[in-house]
């Protein structure tokens, strides 16, 4: 099984993010569960959203406290939030900055392979808005194929309509763009 | 068989709604349950479901509401959670009384003072003797499917009483999982169209909730009592065909690893899961643990119940609600019950947990487990609950 935490600020889209991996994961036959940290929406808040993906149907129903994957949809997060709380040894810190992966883990002192990708400048140049949720999962799937990239096409078309054209746009070429670096 | 569809519980149970072509839908949105009636309303909205979707101005309007339209013979919804339940009590206890068949899903959340979203089962413990049938889902497939049980239950003429549907808030209510939606096939199948017992028309005039006088009074309520019993074997019935239909099936208690367990928890909704995963993990370190698990809250199922844990040594109750300056948790003050005067009685131990969603884990229960051996090394009273995990 594998568990991936995500962080973000209410209203980018971190909850949504989890749901179309898990979409995706079940089109794909396997067994996943997605789900917000539950409470009142609050716009601009950091906010916890949570992702399972198995072979095997998912029984466990709590929060996520060893993930093997972290990904951080606002840079400003970085320094407020332990996101790389409870990160498995072999985890992956996959974060939204306009820093390198050495600079960055120079600055917060980050163990872990991280993963970089600037999806606010991506997502402000493709979407026209800093909403960087489906963005950030073209770095994720760079990190870990936990779907293959092809499988969120169609949630992604579900989900955004007439703008899953540029919302794709803005995944793939955040995978292209995104960069792995090992401690 | 249906392929599994990543998909939102609450969602998924509207669409359970939808899929048997209910009447009237009447309900008041409140989280944890929002996302259930705004979603059928969005249907009837969209023209996708030819209901009445009455949105009223309160819950206790809303169970108002269903109780006419089901009077009128139409197939009738709600839903709700806490503090709307607890607004709409004055009428959920009369639903049962004049025997409509009214399903209700409750998204189990926590009572106020002090406010709370969050989930556990204060407010379905608070109406534990309202009189509805009451049952408890584990995860989104089982929601999906008991909404479907819901209605076949509680329309068949033989039972014609209301059904409680219980689901975590949040836990299940918020939560995208592979769901298997039933084809029209399977629910026509399984749901046949509501032919009331007895409905009013302008044509043929009849009372509906008249005055109980003493000397009526109490033959009412004896032969209310006594529908509720006998609904179980139309329950069991209902689940027996659930299984033909769709292949999965359900018993009003289930167990889990019990087959030489010295010590069974005892769960209800959706942290049955949770606690399997623990019990597995004792078994692993040669633990003789086990679960069983009640799906059925009302009619009780005493006997299924005394099967489940005969030979247990001691059970650990889980209770997500609390009757103050009692018995502890209201679970584990029925359980006691169920078992009083049976020939070598388990010890009961009783923990309550998971108060306004509280994230219990696997390790939670595991120590639980432990707390209950040394617990049972000398005899166990009723106050001898436990507030796992509390700070004090």
């Amino acid at each position: 099984m594998i568990e991936i935490r995500l962080h973000g600020r209410g209203g980018q889209g971190a909850v949504t993010s989890a749901e179309l991996l898990a979409q995706a994961a079940i089109q794909e036959g396997k067994y996943a569960q997605a789900f917000p940290s539950f409470g009142p929406e609050r716009r601009g808040a950091p906010v916890v959203a949570f992702c399972r993906i198995s072979d095997e149907p998912i029984r466990l129903r709590t929060n996520i406290y060893t993930p093997d994957l972290v990904l951080v949809l606002d840079p400003s997060i970085l320094r407020l939030v332990k996101v790389g709380a409870g990160l498995k040894p072999d985890g992956i810190l996959v974060t939204n900055t306009k820093y390198s992966g050495p600079e960055l883990r120079k600055e917060l002192g980050i163990t872990h392979t991280l993963v970089t990708v600037n999806a606010t400048r991506i997502a402000t140049e493709v979407l026209g808005l800093p909403i960087t949720n489906t963005t950030m999962l073209g770095a994720l799937l760079k990190a870990r194929p936990v779907v293959p990239a092809e499988a969120l096409i169609a949630p992604l078309e579900k989900r955004f309509g007439r703008i899953a054209t540029k919302n794709i746009a803005a995944f793939q070429r955040a995978y292209q763009e995104a960069v792995i670096d090992r401690p | 068989m249906g392929k599994r569809i990543g998909i939102e519980v609450s969602i998924a149970a509207a669409d359970a709604v939808a899929s048997t072509n209910v009447d009237v839908v009447a309900a008041y949105p409140i989280t944890p349950q929002t996302h259930i009636v705004e979603h059928l309303s969005e249907l009837v909205n969209n023209g996708e479901l030819d209901a009445e979707f009455i949105p009223v101005e309160s819950e206790h309007s809303a169970m108002s509401v269903c109780c006419g339209s089901s009077a009128a013979g139409a197939r009738t919804f709600t839903c709700t959670s806490s503090q709307g339940l607890a607004l709409m009590n004055e009428i959920v206890f009369i639903a049962p009384g004049l025997r409509l068949p009214i399903v209700m899903i409750l998204a189990n959340r926590s009572m106020s003072g002090p406010l709370s979203i969050w989930n556990d089962h204060t407010d379905v413990m608070s109406i534990r003797d309202c009189g509805w049938i009451q049952v408890f889902a584990e995860s989104g497939q089982e929601v999906y499917d008991h909404v479907l049980f819901s209605f076949r239950v509680a329309e068949d003429p033989a039972v014609s009483l209301p059904v409680i549907l219980n689901l975590d808030g949040f836990i299940l209510t918020h939560v995208i999982e592979p769901i298997e939606y039933w084809d029209p096939e399977q629910v026509k199948r399984y749901l046949p169209d509501f032919k009331p017992v007895n409905t009013l028309d302008p044509d043929r005039p009849t009372t509906v909730g008249a005055f109980g006088l003493p000397g009526i009074y109490t033959e009412a309520k004896k032969a209310q009592d006594e529908a509720l019993i006998q609904s179980k074997k139309h329950i069991l019935k209902a689940w027996e065909e659930l299984g033909e239909v769709v292949g999965r099936h359900y018993k009003p208690v289930e167990t889990h690893l019990t087959e030489g367990a010295e010590t069974v928890f005892l769960t209800m909704g959706s942290i049955g899961q949770t606690v399997a995963m623990a019990v597995e993990e004792l078994r692993g370190r040669g633990e003789p643990a086990g679960l069983v698990k009640l799906r059925l809250w009302r009619p009780f199922p005493f006997e299924e119940l005394r099967d489940a844990v005969r030979g247990a040594k001691r059970i650990i109750v889980i209770d997500r609600a609390i009757s103050y300056g009692g018995t502890g948790g209201p679970v584990a003050s029925e359980i006691r019950s169920a078992l009083y005067g049976e020939e070598n009685m388990p010890a009961v131990t009783n923990f309550i947990c998971g108060l306004a969603g509280r994230d219990v884990t696997p390790r939670d229960y595991i120590a639980m487990y432990e707390r209950s051996l040394e617990m049972t090394q000398s005899k166990v009273g009723q106050e001898d609950f436990v507030f796992y995990g509390v700070r004090e």
